[in-house]
């Protein structure tokens, strides 16, 4: 059992070594409050013999995906971490949720939504080396009530040459096991900083909306009301099922925040931009 | 077993009050594997229980509340597109319940919308929703035809832009069951909601919810059907509630299932009906449907396989069954 912001969690397994990953890793995150957790992730055997003979982990819990294709046991962190996001992604109705991560400063926020491949966790996780407090890799939690969002400071999973990027700017910081030959490539999870995990309670004021891509030279485009929330309803995973919650919220978060799309063409260049930016607009 | 537990929360919410933290995560993973946490919740809703527990009922009170309005909407728009064709429109199940304003529609999960009409409007029912937008799910001819020829609904149809299901049924019965249910009598002693759509009687509601869980299917999510018939049994009860019941379940071929959901409500969910004392089989019934462990997980495979074996067997003769599956078997 753990906890990751406002969210607790239960993972249980067929097999012991995804537990044992994820204990270390997570070791100090705290337990979920009274006990009682928001979802159950189940990592399971779809048939008996898949325990022992060529071990197949099936990613269940709560709310499941019918067809999920399940992982070979050597990536069982990985399906234990998919586990938390499908549960997230299905069924979270306290917050918007939104494709993006988010860092912050000063009590404000920056949200960098982007499809997969746009830098998200890369761009969080070097700010984080910075001196920003990463909020989130993956999911930023506006809550509907008070527009604040909240954060959720899973592993960063950082993809292929990102690894590399991260060893070299975080070299103190812990990693999990490379994970080799992932449906997503290669992938290695890094642990978010003390700072990250002891104000994981702390909230945050949206105060900059970036949608990053990687590759094109650098430039900086404004991003119209209507683009940026047509964008973030295809970025939410529970827009439509908050109902008219979900629009307030959204409606809100574009009305106050500035936007703008940025391309980057490598990472050094990638942060002096977003920093350039913060300082410009926040 | 934790649907046990579920089953004896959702009787005596008091008990959720005094639960350990383990007991918690089991019921609540129990719950939502029946798709029971938004009914929980409801029940919930007031009593002193740890702020982590109350953070999710709070959500799943929310949730479905939003599953309320989106079933409202659902329904209007099957009958704005239905209006101009004149025919009877009767509201089945969890669709019904919210728009009648019933107890047993209170934090109920609601997923695809279950209309009833008269079987000679079916064609001109199809066309019409099939110009309104909705598709076809099962693009398979045997599927297709199969559902034409032996089932008491149409292939199910989804609505392209709002994603939504809708069942459109002619009798609560395949015509090959062996029990016939009046469909003329559902339809014509439906009551009227006053906007153009109706809801079963309350006797037909009950007995359509027994046939449902135990003429038909393999008591997959059974133990909220159940719940439906305790608090419809509740909420309808007076003095001669039962007795009209089963005269009327006599009509509808469907004594046997009445009598089998009404004793496994009791045995249940304590549902006050006098009479209907407990027989040997009710108990694996009773197994099958609080087959829940901690994790939400279905227990007793066999028991699982046995009413799985039954449902085709109450849904089809032997002979007919054999050339299903072998056309099943074929195609995979």
């Amino acid at each position: 059992m753990l906890r990751i912001g406002p969210v607790g969690f239960r993972i249980g397994s067929d097999w012991r070594a995804p537990i044992g990953a994820l204990g270390d890793l997570y070791r100090d995150y705290p337990l979920p409050e009274d006990g009682i957790v928001d979802f159950n992730v189940r990592l399971f055997a779809a048939r008996p013999w898949r325990r022992f003979v060529r071990p197949a982990v099936t990613i269940g819990g709560d709310y499941m995906l019918p067809d999920a294709l399940p992982l070979p046991l050597a990536q069982g962190l990985l399906a234990a971490e998919m586990g938390m996001n499908l549960q997230m992604a299905l069924a979270q109705r306290r917050y918007l949720l939104l494709h993006a991560s988010v860092v912050e400063r000063d009590g404000r926020g920056l949200l960098l939504s982007g499809v997969s491949g746009a830098g998200k966790s890369t761009l969080a996780a070097l700010l984080m080396t910075r001196g920003w407090r990463l909020m989130g890799d993956e999911f930023a939690l506006v809550d509907p009530a008070t527009g604040l969002v909240h954060a959720f400071p899973r592993l960063i999973s950082l993809k292929n040459q990102s690894v590399a990027v991260l060893q070299c700017a975080a070299g103190q910081a812990r990693f999990g096991p490379l994970l080799a030959g992932t449906p997503k490539g290669d992938i290695r999870h890094l642990v978010p900083d003390a700072t990250a995990i002891a104000a994981m309670d702390r909230p945050a004021v949206p105060a900059l909306l970036l949608f990053p891509t990687f590759g094109p030279a650098e430039a900086v485009r404004a991003v119209g009301a209507a683009e940026t929330f047509v964008r973030l309803t295809q970025a939410s995973t529970n827009y439509v099922a908050l109902g008219e919650r979900g629009f307030a919220t959204l409606r809100r978060l574009v009305q106050d925040v500035p936007v703008r799309a940025i391309d980057y063409a490598d990472t050094d260049s990638g942060i002096a931009l977003v920093e350039r930016l913060w300082r410009e607009l926040a | 077993m934790s649907g046990a537990l579920v089953a004896a929360v959702l009787t005596d919410p008091a008990r959720a009050t005094v639960l350990t933290s383990d007991a918690w995560n089991a019921l609540i993973a129990a719950a939502r594997a029946e798709q029971l946490i938004g009914s929980m919740a409801v029940r919930l809703d007031g009593l002193p229980i740890p702020p982590a527990a109350a953070r999710i009922m709070a959500d799943a009170r929310v949730s479905a509340e939003q599953g309320r309005v989106a079933a409202l909407w659902e329904a209007e728009m099957a009958r704005r597109a239905l209006a101009p064709l004149g025919v009877p429109v009767v509201l089945l199940k969890g669709t019904a319940f919210v728009a009648a304003g019933l107890d047993a529609g209170r934090g109920r999960s609601i997923g695809d919308l279950d209309i009833l009409v008269p079987r000679e409007s079916l064609d001109a029912v199809e066309a019409v929703l099939l110009a309104a937008g909705w598709e076809w799910v099962k693009p398979d001819p045997y599927d297709d035809a199969y559902y034409r020829r032996w089932m008491h609904e149409l292939p199910p149809l989804i609505h392209r832009e709002r994603d939504r299901m809708i069942d459109v049924h002619h009798t609560i019965l395949p015509p090959t069951a062996r029990p016939t249910p009046d469909a003329a009598a559902l339809i014509a002693d439906a009551v009227p909601l006053g906007n153009g759509l109706s809801v079963l009687s309350s006797e037909d509601m009950v007995i359509h919810a027994a046939a449902h869980l135990f003429a038909d299917g393999d008591l997959q999510g059974g133990l909220r059907n159940l719940w439906d018939i305790d608090r419809l049994v509740r909420e309808f009860d007076d003095a001669g509630l039962v007795e009209r019941l089963m005269a009327r379940a006599g009509r509808h071929d469907l004594v046997p299932a009445t009598a089998r959901a009404l004793r496994l409500a009791k045995r249940v969910f304590g549902t006050p009906v006098d009479g209907f004392a407990p027989v040997a089989s009710d108990a694996l019934f009773a197994r099958r449907l609080l087959a829940r462990d901690g994790w939400g997980r279905l227990r007793h495979k066999g028991t699982e396989f046995g009413f799985y074996v039954r449902s085709h067997l109450l849904r089809m003769p032997p002979a007919m069954l054999a050339r299903h599956l072998w056309t099943k078997f074929r195609k995979t």
